[in-house]
């Protein structure tokens, strides 16, 4: 009887998740034409497309390229970042927490089209800057490469991270450096071989939550990378929007959804196999 | 010169003195406690001489060389701390070896070291466990095999046992003094519980707002407290004419300080009473012989040698 109770919320769920996604999964098999619109057969014509034109290979290979390099940024810097909050003593870590997630009280658009206003094109304030001085020749090739997609995702990611890093310190026994120091290890050694570890299921954890919003993330790559440089999401975009090719571009939203559910749920699972014993 | 050795050693926080010039001698192979409530400067002195806190003023030398000049990492001290510290990512084993392998002992030796220690411990079969799966009492021993490894000039424990229930705080209270014997290393031991200092100790350290009120044997504080705070925090104690007396020296007599009994509490071994006297409540502790014992209401005389 008591599980009627979560009636309610499974048929939000079913109502807002399962349904769409099951009628989005159903629409891939449906044709498209240009003047006919949507034709309801089944047939795997956009399937073969996907798989068949290179440009779609290349677009998701861009895509997880991208989500795994910021992945890989966000830890280098945000892990750091987290120790040194962690070590702070108040009020410093409390200023410098708010510093560290205020950018996401600002929109993700507003946040890429400060990048845009910095780096765009000729016009661009450090372009210009840098231009004027004659440091640099040309504009600094930012706008409509993965490199600029890349250091503004690092940006708007980095919280997520320097969060879930943060809260695996905050299990770390306070007299634990202390305690490797007495026995003789010097503070490379501590960082390397005790607070590390302790902090792995936090980066981990942190790294599946930065890769899943990086390869799903569609304002900073579509803003910097326009129309020029696609990658799953703003292709799907396009497709729903533009072109009209709706069977299409769902064939390109289910197939991002299974790549990231099967990462996201491989590296879950590795995860918990590797600490469960330790960390519980 | 004592083998350990704090000198006017001080540490103020501000314009807050947390130990205030101790001085203290601590012999080779000695078991001294440093007893006092929270906040007296006993945990404070503990990491200074680790050298986890470095020290406003006076002089720290163990055997003869200044302390306060070698870094914490090159002390050579045994620590267990009041949380026990584990490292959680390694096995006891692990943990065990961290030191030997910090000092670059080779990995056949430090394995023959590791299982000796364990086996010191009791716990040579749980040496691939992680420390989540031990219980707090063998937690504990880990933490104390870890700081015993290393061979330790001296051992310092920071309220070691004050995570474990009451029986097996006595039982561990009785291995931890086996174990000291056996290896002789000399041990400094933090703690508020005075039962476990007076059980522990050759000396104890009773400290006060920062101040050590009296260094000695543990019966000798309590026999002969050098100030009111000491006698108090020893155990229960009577001041009746001005003098201190321990509830269990109190005998009903046939004449003697009259009174009545106020309450009467059965404790197994003892009787503990409160009796009701012209000097105000005195608490009156008697041994259980089985004979009959006045009850409460019943008028009575007290009496107590002149100790």
């Amino acid at each position: 009887m008591a599980y009627l109770l979560s009636l309610p919320a499974l048929l939000l769920f079913a109502g807002v998740v399962v349904i769409p996604l099951a009628m989005t999964v159903i629409l891939t098999f449906h044709d498209w034409g240009q003047y006919k619109g949507i034709e309801p057969v089944f047939i795997l014509k956009n399937w073969r497309e996907v798989f068949g034109d290179p440009y779609y290979g290349e677009m998701f290979g861009r895509t997880f390229r991208i989500a795994l390099i910021v992945t890989v940024l966000a830890a280098l810097f945000g892990a750091p970042e987290a120790y040194i909050l962690n070590r702070m003593k108040s009020p410093w870590r409390g200023i410098f927490l708010l510093v560290v997630l205020g950018p996401l009280l600002i929109s993700v658009v507003a946040r890429t089209l400060g990048w845009a206003l910095l780096f765009g094109g000729n016009s661009g304030l450090v372009n210009k800057v840098l231009l004027s001085l004659g440091v640099i020749s040309g504009a600094i090739p930012f706008m409509f490469t993965e490199t600029g997609m890349v250091v503004a995702l690092v940006h708007v990611l980095m919280p997520y991270m320097v969060l879930s890093v943060w809260a695996a310190l905050q299990r770390l026994d306070p007299q634990i450096e202390n305690a490797a120091v007495a026995l003789g290890a010097g503070p490379l050694t501590v960082l390397r071989r005790i607070v590390l570890p302790q902090a792995m299921p936090g980066i981990l954890s942190g790294g599946v939550i930065v890769f899943a919003l990086a390869a799903s993330a569609f304002a900073t790559p579509a803003i910097i990378g326009g129309r020029r440089l696609k990658v799953a999401s703003t292709l799907v975009y396009d497709e729903f929007l533009n072109t009209l090719n709706w069977p299409l571009g769902a064939v390109v939203a289910v197939l991002l959804l299974a790549a990231l559910a099967m990462i996201v749920i491989g590296a879950n699972r590795l995860v918990e196999r590797r600490y469960a014993q330790v960390f519980g | 010169m004592a083998f350990l050795a704090l000198d006017n050693l001080t540490k103020s926080f501000g314009s807050h003195i947390a130990v205030d010039r101790l001085t203290l001698g601590v012999e080779k192979g000695e078991f001294v406690s440093l007893l006092g409530p929270s906040g007296c400067g006993k945990t404070t002195t503990l990491q200074m001489i680790a050298g986890f806190v470095e020290p406003s003023a006076g002089a720290i030398t163990l055997e003869g060389r200044n302390l306060r000049a070698v870094k914490p990492a090159k002390r050579g001290l045994g620590i267990v701390f009041q949380s026990y510290a584990l490292f959680p990512h390694m096995t006891v084993a692990e943990n065990v070896s961290f030191g030997l392998e910090m000092q670059g002992i080779a990995a056949a030796e430090r394995a023959r070291r590791v299982g000796e220690t364990l086996d010191l411990v009791g716990l040579g079969e749980f040496a691939g466990r992680f420390p989540r799966q031990l219980s707090g009492g063998q937690q504990q021993r880990v933490a104390l095999a870890r700081a015993l490894v290393i061979r330790p000039q001296i051992l310092l424990l920071d309220e070691p046992l004050s995570n474990l229930d009451a029986k097996l705080r006595e039982e561990m209270q009785i291995e931890l003094r086996q174990i000291q014997r056996t290896v002789g290393t000399t041990t400094i031991l933090v703690t508020h519980d005075q039962g476990e200092a007076m059980a522990l100790s050759d000396r104890i350290v009773v400290m006060n707002h920062g101040r050590a009120e009296q260094i000695g044997p543990p019966h000798e504080a309590y026999e002969r407290p050098a100030t009111a705070f000491v006698a108090g925090f020893l155990g229960k104690t009577n001041l009746v004419n001005g003098a201190s007396v321990r509830p269990e020296r109190i005998s009903f007599a046939a004449s003697g300080l009259a009174g009545t009994v106020k309450t009467r509490i059965f404790q197994g071994n003892h009787w503990l009473y409160q009796v009701d006297t012209a000097d105000g409540l005195v608490t009156v502790i008697r041994q259980n012989t089985g004979e009959a014992m006045p009850e409460e209401g019943a008028a009575v005389h007290l009496a107590w040698g002149a100790s």
